[in-house]
């Protein structure tokens, strides 16, 4: 038998899901609070051979309820395996990627920065316009802290590496969707 | 024929074929009754209300409700409260392994074998790392099983006390979902979520460790309702209805295919989904090829079941897979034995695929029509929403796919690749036993050559009549998964096809099999070689053996020092009275087939490989 397109060309290989281009993701995913379950989230993560880039984790105003915000790289289709995956989870209850939404999205950074009496003034000034600021002067150095999203932070943590960057701290981006929605509120418990 | 128990072979004899019985596990049978019995006496029984109630009454209590009448276990000190109390609980028959490994392999037959979930247990430390092998071939195949374990008390957690492991850690990737209990209130609700869990949506283990306090605590816990138990499971919600949308969908895909091809999957035996299988078939006229584990989906004698597929699959089944226009996927995962290269798989065919859980879909091949659902509604639903197609009108399709069927099974069906006059070929073996025992026992395979020719040569009529480690591909499944089979469906003669190889690794089963008197037929395919190992070695590493030649005892003698009759047969004229021997023993009995050394499994397809690179027969390197 002669399938109908044999005569023509050999078909095109079939795509590998997950293959694609990867770009970043975010990822909204509500659990519930209970032991362990950064640790499933983590270990899942692992074995199904996704990175995380950043993953931050608090509770919420909800009893039992915590939220996380997972950033990591990959196609929309290995992206999209990641959230089914950690929807097999007992303990998560939504999976949200908001990439292609409207969002808030800020991460705290501390940097501990090298900063002399001589060229003190001028690493306050760059701070400043960064909307950060300085929380602690010591004779060699300052902490400047800084929130922003991860662009903005990458830019302030790139000049400041001219002074000599001592230790660098970031919390990971945290998310939330602009608008009067809520995913919380949307959870039928 | 050697004879080495004094029993009377069976040339001649009482031999007789195995009894056709229901099919209905334990149904109406004299024990069903007793369990009954023993149940309603249970709630009299004075000896459980005159002392204190304790986490592990509670814990047994738990087994009770959920139906659970066998229980594979190995005792050990944290969960000596349990086996303190074992004895008031007469409903819930205690078998003792011989090693933990063997309750969970046990314990994965009796589910498959049964549809229930299946019980192991093992103590701390080592008694729970024993079982980590059979939870993770539980896991890779979707069996529901509950393993149990105990763990050090609450306040020796984390100290690295005698026999402590942080067992959680380690099942915690390879369980659907798992639990430390640290106090005794807690044991109904968990036991009952661990049920539900590991039953429900798509099923898989479910693993409960407990600290010894907390089967000691007293507790008046109360059992919750099922409804509480999904109350408490707010993240657990399987879809079991196809989306109408998304069967609409497929209705027109399938009303517009030309050679289209159903691939049935473990999904649909797990659904019970068997007869809205068939009728889907043969409403819409379309032909079913099967993976492994979707063996017995469709009985191999219907005119529409075409076989089984994949890297030793039958060359028929995978060239009608390349060929095909549309592949209708259900409950299986485009596992990569079953593609090959997914480059090069099917590539004519557009894709409808159903799971019921919905991570599968698109993971290892992209599809056009996705449905998520239970494949037994979604096959029910498929079935409705397609037009009835008469067998003329897919005439010159099913013709051709006939004829594909006759030449591939002319070649490889008692042909080259197997039986030859005068010499003893596994694949010979394996179809007589399917033959002998009428294609309705119970067939459990180990992993390897064995495993494949049980597969393609047994011949299944019946769902849940084959019974193998698919993903995981555990050696040393085969004999005490056929235990616990033997147990969870009393009524069908139950057979362990294994290699000398993976038998050697849970060999000590025979002592469990003789002890209880478990009626598990066991044909060891010895060819004196880990047999796959040595093929690959054979074909793709140049005939270096390294460490494939593997001498084992003798395997009569064996079977004698644990008091088990056995048979061995050297040539393919002792076949028929072996098996016929062993079907008279009223219990266990072992049959030691002495093959040919050097036989392969034809197709075979080497890594990295496609469907239509399948390799048939093999002469030696080319020069």
């Amino acid at each position: 038998m002669t399938p109908d397109t044999a005569a023509h060309a050999a078909p095109p290989p079939r795509a590998i899901p997950g293959s694609g281009e990867a770009h970043r993701h975010a990822l909204i995913v509500l659990v519930m609070d209970r032991p362990g379950v950064l640790n499933r989230v983590a270990s899942l993560m692992r074995a199904r051979n996704f990175n995380i880039d950043s993953l931050a984790v608090s509770r919420t105003d909800r009893e039992h309820i915590s939220r996380m915000t997972i950033t990591l790289h990959g196609d929309d289709v290995a992206v999209e395996q990641a959230a089914k995956q950690l929807y097999k989870l007992v303990d998560v209850l939504k999976v949200q990627d908001v990439t292609a939404d409207q969002v808030v999205e800020h991460e705290l950074a501390l940097i501990k920065v090298r900063a002399s009496d001589a060229n003190r003034g001028e690493v306050i000034k760059i701070v400043e316009l960064y909307k950060g600021r300085v929380v602690d002067i010591a004779p060699e150095s300052v902490i400047v802290e800084a929130t922003g999203s991860e662009s903005e932070i990458d830019a302030l943590v790139a000049l400041m590496r001219s002074y000599g960057i001592k230790e660098l701290v970031r919390t990971g981006a945290i998310v939330m969707l602009r608008g009067a929605g809520s995913i919380e509120e949307a959870l039928k418990l | 024929m050697t004879v080495t128990k004094g029993e009377p072979p069976a040339g001649g004899t009482a031999a007789s074929a195995p009894q056709r019985r229901s099919h209905v596990p334990g149904a109406g049978t004299p024990a069903a009754a007793a369990i009954d019995e023993a149940r309603r006496a249970m709630l009299h029984d004075s000896r459980v209300k005159k002392r204190t109630r304790i986490g592990a009454d509670a814990l047994m209590e738990a087994l009770v409700r959920q139906g659970v009448d066998t229980l594979f276990s190995y005792p050990g000190g944290v969960i000596l409260p349990i086996y303190d109390i074992l004895a008031d609980y007469p409903e819930v028959r205690h078998i003792l392994v011989r090693h933990e490994q063997g309750g969970a392999h046990a314990a994965d037959g009796y589910a498959r074998a049964s549809g229930k979930v299946g019980v192991c247990m093992g103590t701390s430390g080592p008694g729970a790392t024993n079982l980590v092998t059979g939870i993770g071939t539980a896991m890779l195949d979707s069996v529901p099983m509950v393993a149990l374990t105990g763990n050090v008390a609450s306040p020796l957690l984390g100290k690295d006390a005698f026999q402590e492991i942080d067992i959680t850690g380690i099942t915690l990737p390879m369980t659907k979902h798992n639990y430390l209990v640290r106090h005794a209130d807690d044991i109904p609700r968990v036991v009952a979520e661990a049920f539900y869990l590991a039953s429900h949506g798509r099923p898989g283990p479910v693993h409960v460790d407990f600290t010894k306090d907390a089967l000691q605590q007293e507790t008046r816990a109360e059992h919750p309702t099922e409804e509480e138990v999904v109350a408490g499971l707010p993240g657990f919600r399987p879809t079991i209805e196809g989306h109408p949308k998304q069967i609409k969908t497929a209705a027109r895909e399938i009303a517009n295919a030309k050679r289209p091809l159903i691939l049935a999957g473990h999904g649909v035996l797990i659904a019970n989904a068997e007869e809205e299988l068939r009728a889907f078939a043969e409403k819409a006229q379309i032909p079913v090829a099967w993976s492994l584990l979707g063996i017995g989906a469709l009985d191999e004698d219907h005119p529409l079941a075409y076989g089984y597929m994949g890297m030793h699959g039958w060359k028929h089944v995978n060239r009608a897979i390349q060929a095909a226009d549309l592949l209708i996927a259900i409950g299986m995962r485009f596992d990569d034995r079953v593609t090959g290269s997914v480059a090069t798989y099917a590539p004519y065919a557009r894709i409808i695929h159903a799971d019921i859980d919905p991570a599968e879909i698109g993971k290892n091949v992209a599809v056009e029509v996705p449905i998520v659902g239970d494949a037994k509604r979604v096959l029910a639903a498929l079935a409705k929403a397609v037009h009835p197609v008469a067998r003329e009108a897919r005439a010159e399709y099913l013709d051709q796919l006939d004829e594909w069927r006759a030449e591939s099974q002319a070649a490889s069906w008692h042909g080259s690749g197997g039986w030859r006059e005068g010499v003893m070929t596994a694949d010979f073996v394996v179809a007589r036993i399917g033959e002998l025992t009428d294609h309705v026992g119970t067939y459990v395979a180990d992993v390897g050559q064995n495993q494949m020719w049980t597969a393609r040569y047994t011949r299944f009529k019946r769902p849940n009549s084959h019974i193998s480690s698919g993903g995981l591909g555990t050696m040393g499944y085969g004999v005490p998964a056929a235990m616990g089979a033997a147990l969870g469906n009393p009524s069908a003669e139950t057979w362990a096809l294994v290699g000398d190889g993976g038998f050697q690794m849970t060999s000590q089963e025979l002592m469990t099999l003789v002890a209880d008197n478990i009626p598990v037929k066991i044909a060891v395919l010895d060819n004196k070689k880990l047999g796959m190992i040595r093929q690959w070695q054979e074909i793709v590493y140049a005939g270096n053996y390294h460490s494939s030649h593997l001498p084992g005892p003798d395997f009569c003698k064996l079977a004698d020092a644990y008091g088990m009759p056995s048979w061995k047969a050297s040539r393919p004229e002792d076949v028929d009275t072996a098996i016929k021997a062993a079907q008279a023993v009223d219990g266990p009995a072992l049959i030691w087939f002495e093959i040919e050394q050097e036989q392969n499994v034809f197709p075979f397809m080497t890594a990295g490989k496609g469907l239509s690179d399948l390799i048939e027969t093999w002469g030696g390197p080319e020069e």
